[in-house]
Parts: structure tokens; C-alpha cells; sequence
């Protein structure tokens, strides 16, 4: 279980990025942040891992506040996938994906099987591209392999900013569904930041609401449906109903009389 | 004529190429061992990054040659203060020199590009490094550097031209390198040499910077086969390089020569004798007056031929005349007495610095002697060697004579010459042992008042030397054995001739023997 608690992060003077934030995701859950640009949802992501720092406020994993951990190694037990996949551009696909076990120290054969493992777990040929160097794959497959590095080392949480956003719509739908059913097997606690509200509600257990750097509503995909807290919450949630009837108008026009 | 030119250049080359190399890697092995860690700090410090970058730039915009000259008084300071000190005396000639001045010239490059690098890195890389868990350490060493080695590969690249080219500067603080072929090439009007030494530097600095352009394609390609072979082909180019100079460096004397054709010849006679007594040597040629008695003193030179007038105004900083045979005794006992050095004898010629004219002008204006040119000076100009102005016998013709001239010019010895026969200048200042005073139809002009000292030609041992009973037997029988005429023909041969230095010694050496 992950909670935050009255989290604030300045940036300098000015606005906070996120201010006096309070959330629990339960364990196994599968929560999306979204909202619009500058709402504070990515900065939340990057303050779970301790890449930057609250200024104020705890948070704290399974009962511990991470302020009191080794930061290095609470980054090793938690998965992170970029929105620019932020792959090693020098490193093959393999090696890669053993980043964290080989910081970890695991063992030659180990991590090459493990590799092996997550390379059919995300759909990728191990003989086919393993050796290859992020550049020679298409965006789909090197997104593939960011999700690959990220649960390298068996981490039970994982951290997604904007993953799918750079791809192509068809590759998106495919790698959420994709990513959807790895987090269903291996029982993952996933926070996976977007500003596509069809991403949202298509994978999301729980969809968080964020504006201004608060919670403007948290709830399963039904709930915000049902009773969207103001007209912002609803405006965001019709979106993707707006651009399936526009869709449907486009395909079928009404005849001419 | 330029065969024997070549063979004498092919023939010093492995000595030359060998010393060029090992003082090259050295001084680019050690500049990397510092600007790559200094560059990575600075990387990440603003405070630090600004000076280190100005100071290599300023170090960059010191000419090559004053900076390996500053080392020199620089080392024999410290040298001084060591030797109180610890008792540990540091050679302030020679390698070490040329070693720090060549190691603070190839920093910039490494520093700025090193720097750059790091810094123009991608920020998602660096953050994806720390969000898969890396300390900043494992960030730099498995990330950051892997990705910057092309661009750091570019600057050691830069680095390695610019040593292997300046590194041909270092001849005259007593190191050898291919600068060797040019200094005295230059001074000899051998031009063969000149270029041999031009072209080997050249090919030597292209074939590394090709190898290290294969190494940095291999790192930005990744291609462990180009990295490899990069690197096997530096180690050949550097081990091949340096097979010649295998047993030679130690237990060989050191034999010294000033910049000037009679220097080279008379070292060149010194190894030759030294060899047939089994005495296996190495010589030194184009180092400064000064440079050269420091190092004799110190023993980084273990023989040398110094003329008598030179260390009794320099050294000794006297300024009476006592008369030839006087001061040739006093210049000896002072040298034993002070240094420990040995006088082991005039050769038995003089090579006095006089002031010379053209003979037809000097007819035209009836000027015999210094005190005849004194009147007129002040319409003439006056050409020097690049010694000779800021020497103490100037100055004891300028105030003996009250002499003082409308323009003061230093030139390269050979073009001294040229100038004053051309009519570009009036006076220059000659050795009277020069063989072309006679072809340029020279008038000397007489020392009424004796402001210049005798300078009769000494062969000196280094304080260890002087202890060396065979090496001061072997040496001994070129006393008194060489007189003005045959010097004088014998540095003609080399002027005139374009014979080499070592041709003319054997020459030398049969007439010596007769």
C-alpha cells in the first residue's frame, strides 16, 4: 500500500507544483493519474521513487516512509517506465533489461534468464532482439523493453509516466491491453500518469483527477462516470464520448434529403 | 651531396623517432590521467569549471617553445630547494621539462571536450540511470562516460597532434626529438634534414590520429573489433618506436653541443674518440649557453667544448683582461675549485666573438678597429646572434667603446651572414673561428681596448666525469690538437659543403691523428 500525506513540492518560489496531497493506492491496484499539463501528476510520480524530494509532507510504502530509505535502493524494487522510453542508447536490448539485476549483483545466468523470460513476457523474440541497440527497434518494441527494464528486478510497484504517449494510436491500444494483463499476472501495484482519458478508462482500477496540483476526484471508471464531482471532472470524462459520437458521424453521415 | 644527407638522417632516426615517441605518450598518458578526472568534476561544478577552462586556455596561448623553456628555470629553482631540502637533485634538463610543458599543452583539448560531453548529454538518459537505481558513480562509469567517449576520443585525438608537433620544440632544452632534423638543419642550411624532420613528425602524428580515429568509431559504433584494433595498432606503432631506445638510455654519456656547426663537428669528434676507448655516448646538440653549463654542473651532460671568455664574462662575471694564457688558468682552477668540473685543455684554437664588416665598406669608411666603428654606429646597423645582445661581452663593448647603433637585429647564425653580405645590416657580431669569414670576404675588427675576453676552446667533464680516469684518457688527446686553420676549414665543410657534421668529424679525427 502506498500513501501520501499533506505531500507538497515547491519549485522554487511561486505556485507549488503539488500541494498538501493525500492519496492511498491499495495494493494490486491499478491507478491512473490524469489530468491536464502542469496539473502536478508526473511530479507525484517522480516524488514516489525519490527522484525529487517534498518539500513537505510524508509518504510512505507499505507502512515505511521512503524519506527514511536508502534511495538507490528503493529506486532497485520499483519499477519506472518513461514517456521517452529512456532507454541506454549504447546498451542492447538485453542489456538493458539487466540493468538492475546486474546492480543487484544477481548472477550471469540468472539475469540471462530472466532477460530471456521478460522478452517473451512483453512479446519479443529473445533471438531476434537481444542483441539489437534501441535505435534498430520501432517505438512500439522500444517501449517494450522500457517495460521490460522496469520489472526486471521483480518489483511489486510500477511507475509509468506517460508510457504509451509517443506511439502511434493501433501500437498504444496494443501495448496498454498488453501491460493491463501483465499487471493482472503478476499481481503489480501500477501508478501510470496520462492525459488521455480513454487510456484512463479502459485500464484503470481507479482514476485520479488532478488539477493545479490537487485531487479534484478519485474513483473507479463507474463512479466518476456516475456522479463526476463538478463540471471540470465531467467535461473530462465526456471526452471520449464526444470523440466516439463525432467518430460515428464522421463513418456514418446522415444522408442528404 | 643529399644521399649522404638522407643516410645521416635515417641513420639518427630510430634514436630520434624512439625519444619523439616515449616523450609523446608520456606527456598525452599523463595530461589524460589528469584533465579526464579534473574534467569529470568540473562537469558538475561551476564554480571549478570556469577557472580550470581559463587556465587551460591561457596555457594554450603561451607558445610551445617559451613553455617548454620556462620549464627549465622553473625546474632548477626547485631543484635547488630539493637538493637542500631532501638532498635529491630533480633534472631540471632534458625529459622532465619537456615532459610538464607537453603535458599542460595537451590538457586543453581533453578538458574542453570531456566537459562538453558530460555535459550535453541527454537529461532523460542521466535520470533513467538514477530511476533503475544507479549511485552517481555507477551513473558516470556504466551511462555518462560510455556515451561521452566518442566526443572525449575527439579531444585525445586533438591532443595527440598537437604533442607529436610541439613535442619537436623540446631540442632546445636538451631533449631529443625529431625537432633534432629541423634545429639543425635550420642551423646548417641542410635542408634534407629540415624536411626529414618536417615529414617524420607529420607521418608520425598522422598514422596516431588515423589509430585514434578508428578508436573513437569504435566506441561511438560500438564495434569492440575497431576498439581492438585501435588499440593493438598504437601499441605497435609505440612499442616498434621504442625497441631502439632499449639499453640505450642508461650508462651512455651525455656529450652537449651548442647551437652552431663547430659544436655539432667537436661533439661528434668527442663520441668518436669516446667510442674507440669502448665509452658508448649519446650527444645533445642545440642547447643554449647557459643551459649547457647548468647541465655539465648538474651532470645531466657529461662533455662538452665551452670557450674560455664565455664562462670567465658569463660564469665567473669578470670583466678585467689578464691576457689569454691568464685567463685560460683562472677559468680552469675556478671551474675545479667551484663545480668540480675539469678543464681537461684548450683544443688549441680560439673562437672569439668579434664584430666583422663587409671588407669594402670598412675600407670605404677606413674602419680598422672597434674604436674606429664607434664613430659611426649611430648611422649603422648591427646584426647579432640570438645569444648575443644580452650577453655581458655587448655590454662591455657598449661601454668600453660608448657604442651605440640606430637599429639592433637577431637572426639565425647562417642568416646573419646573408644579411650582412645582402647590406641589410652594417656590423654583425662573428666567431673568428667561422669558416665563412673567409668566404664572405669578412673584416674583423681589432679589440684595442680589450672589451672582449679570449676565448680559447675547452673541452670540460662533468663533476662524475672528472673522476673517470678512462674517460678523461680517452678524451685527453684532442688537447692542443686542432688548430685555427683546420677549424676553420672544417666548419666550412659543413657550411659551404652541406657536408654533415659527422662526415666532417672524421675528417677531423684522421688530420688529429696524423
Amino acid at each position: 500500500m502506498i500513501r501520501l500525506e499533506g505531500v507538497r513540492k515547491d519549485y522554487g518560489a511561486g505556485t507549488p507544483a503539488v500541494r498538501s496531497l493525500t492519496l492511498e493506492i491499495q495494493e494490486k491496484e491499478f491507478a491512473v493519474l490524469i489530468g491536464p499539463s502542469g496539473s502536478g501528476k508526473s511530479t507525484t510520480l517522480l516524488l514516489l521513487n525519490r527522484l525529487i524530494e517534498p518539500s513537505a509532507g510524508t509518504i510512505a510504502i507499505d507502512g515505511q516512509n521512503i524519506s527514511a530509505l536508502d534511495p538507490v535502493a528503493l529506486r532497485r524494487r520499483i519499477g519506472f517506465v518513461f514517456q521517452g522510453i529512456g532507454l541506454f542508447p549504447h546498451l542492447t536490448v538485453s542489456e538493458n533489461i539487466a540493468i538492475t539485476p546486474r546492480l543487484l549483483g544477481w548472477s550471469r545466468q540468472e539475469i540471462a534468464a530472466r532477460v530471456r523470460e521478460l522478452l517473451e513476457l512483453v512479446h519479443l523474440a529473445p533471438e531476434r532482439y537481444g542483441e539489437r541497440l534501441p535505435k534498430q527497434l520501432s517505438g512500439g518494441e522500444q517501449q517494450r523493453v522500457g517495460v521490460a527494464r522496469a520489472l526486471a528486478a521483480r518489483p511489486n510497484i510500477m511507475l509509468m509516466d506517460e508510457p504509451f504517449g509517443a506511439l502511434d494510436p493501433l501500437v498504444r491500444d496494443e501495448l496498454g491491453t498488453d501491460y493491463r494483463d501483465i499487471h493482472d499476472r503478476l499481481g503489480l501495484t501500477t501508478i501510470l500518469v496520462t492525459h488521455d482519458m480513454t487510456e484512463a478508462l479502459l485500464l484503470a482500477d481507479r482514476i485520479v483527477v488532478m488539477r493545479d496540483g490537487g485531487i479534484v476526484q478519485s474513483g473507479t471508471p463507474q463512479q466518476l462516470i456516475d456522479a463526476p464531482s463538478d463540471d471540470f471532472v465531467r467535461h473530462m470524462i465526456d471526452s471520449p464520448r464526444r470523440r466516439a459520437q463525432r467518430l460515428a458521424a464522421a463513418l456514418n453521415p446522415i444522408p442528404a434529403p | 651531396m643529399s644521399n649522404g644527407a638522407f643516410a645521416a638522417a635515417m641513420a639518427v632516426l630510430p634514436d630520434y623517432l624512439g625519444q619523439h615517441v616515449l616523450l609523446s605518450v608520456s606527456a598525452l598518458l599523463l595530461g589524460i590521467a589528469i584533465s579526464l578526472p579534473l574534467a569529470i568534476v568540473s562537469a558538475q561544478s561551476r564554480s571549478l569549471r570556469e577557472p580550470v577552462l581559463a587556465l587551460a586556455n591561457i596555457v594554450q596561448t603561451i607558445p610551445g617553445l617559451a613553455l617548454l623553456a620556462l620549464f627549465y628555470p622553473v625546474l632548477l629553482a626547485l631543484s635547488v630547494f630539493t637538493a637542500r631540502a631532501f638532498g635529491l637533485r630533480i633534472p631540471a634538463l632534458g625529459f622532465l621539462p619537456a615532459l610538464l610543458a607537453l603535458t599542460l599543452y595537451s590538457m586543453l583539448p581533453v578538458l574542453r571536450n570531456t566537459i562538453a560531453a558530460l555535459m550535453g548529454l541527454d537529461p532523460a538518459v542521466k535520470t533513467a540511470a538514477r530511476a533503475v537505481g544507479m549511485t552517481p558513480r555507477q551513473s558516470l562509469l556504466i551511462v555518462e562516460l560510455p556515451l561521452a567517449a566518442p566526443v572525449i576520443m575527439a579531444g585525445i585525438r586533438i591532443a595527440a597532434v598537437w604533442v607529436i608537433g610541439t613535442a619537436t620544440l623540446s631540442t632546445p632544452v636538451g631533449q631529443t626529438s625529431l625537432g633534432n632534423y629541423i634545429f639543425t638543419g635550420l642551423q646548417t642550411e641542410n635542408w634534407i634534414f629540415v624536411l626529414f624532420g618536417c615529414v617524420a613528425a607529420g607521418a608520425l602524428a598522422l598514422v596516431i590520429d588515423r589509430l585514434l580515429a578508428l578508436a573513437e568509431t569504435g566506441f561511438a559504433q560500438r564495434s569492440r573489433a575497431r576498439l581492438i584494433a585501435a588499440f593493438i595498432g598504437v601499441v605497435v606503432v609505440i612499442a616498434a618506436s621504442l625497441v631502439p631506445l632499449i639499453g640505450t638510455a642508461s650508462g651512455r654519456a651525455v656529450i652537449g653541443a651548442k647551437n652552431f656547426e663547430e659544436q655539432y663537428i667537436l661533439s661528434a669528434v668527442i663520441a668518436d674518440q669516446l667510442a674507440k676507448a669502448g665509452v658508448p655516448s649519446i650527444r645533445r646538440s642545440d642547447l643554449g649557453s647557459t643551459i649547457i653549463f647548468r647541465a655539465l654542473v648538474a651532470g645531466d651532460v657529461d662533455a662538452y667544448v665551452d670557450y674560455s671568455g664565455t664562462i670567465w664574462a658569463n660564469e665567473m662575471h669578470r670583466h678585467d683582461m689578464p691576457g689569454r694564457a691568464a685567463v685560460l688558468q683562472q677559468v680552469a682552477r675556478w671551474l675545479k675549485t667551484t663545480y668540480g668540473i675539469l678543464d681537461v685543455g684548450s683544443l688549441g684554437f680560439e673562437n672569439a666573438y668579434v664584430l666583422a664588416m663587409r671588407r669594402d665598406k670598412a675600407k670605404a669608411l677606413d674602419i680598422e678597429t672597434l674604436a674606429d666603428l664607434a664613430a659611426y654606429a649611430p648611422r649603422m646597423k648591427i646584426g647579432g646572434d640570438y645569444e648575443f645582445f644580452s650577453r655581458p661581452e655587448w655590454a662591455s663593448i657598449v661601454k668600453t667603446y660608448r657604442m651605440h647603433f640606430a637599429v639592433q637585429r637577431s637572426y639565425q647564425p647562417t642568416f646573419m651572414y646573408r644579411a650582412l653580405s645582402d647590406g641589410d645590416v652594417d656590423v654583425i657580431s662573428a666567431f673568428s673561428s667561422d669558416g665563412r669569414i673567409a668566404e664572405y670576404h669578412l673584416k674583423l675588427l681589432s679589440d684595442p681596448k680589450s672589451a672582449l675576453p679570449p676565448y680559447d676552446a675547452v673541452l670540460l667533464l662533468s663533476p662524475k666525469r672528472a673522476q673517470d680516469a678512462k674517460f678523461f684518457a680517452a678524451l685527453k688527446p684532442l688537447a692542443g690538437r686542432i688548430d685555427l686553420t683546420t677549424m676553420q676549414r672544417a666548419n666550412l665543410m659543413v657550411d659551404r659543403d652541406k657536408r654533415t657534421p659527422e662526415d666532417v668529424a672524421k675528417w677531423l679525427v684522421q688530420r688529429i691523428r696524423k
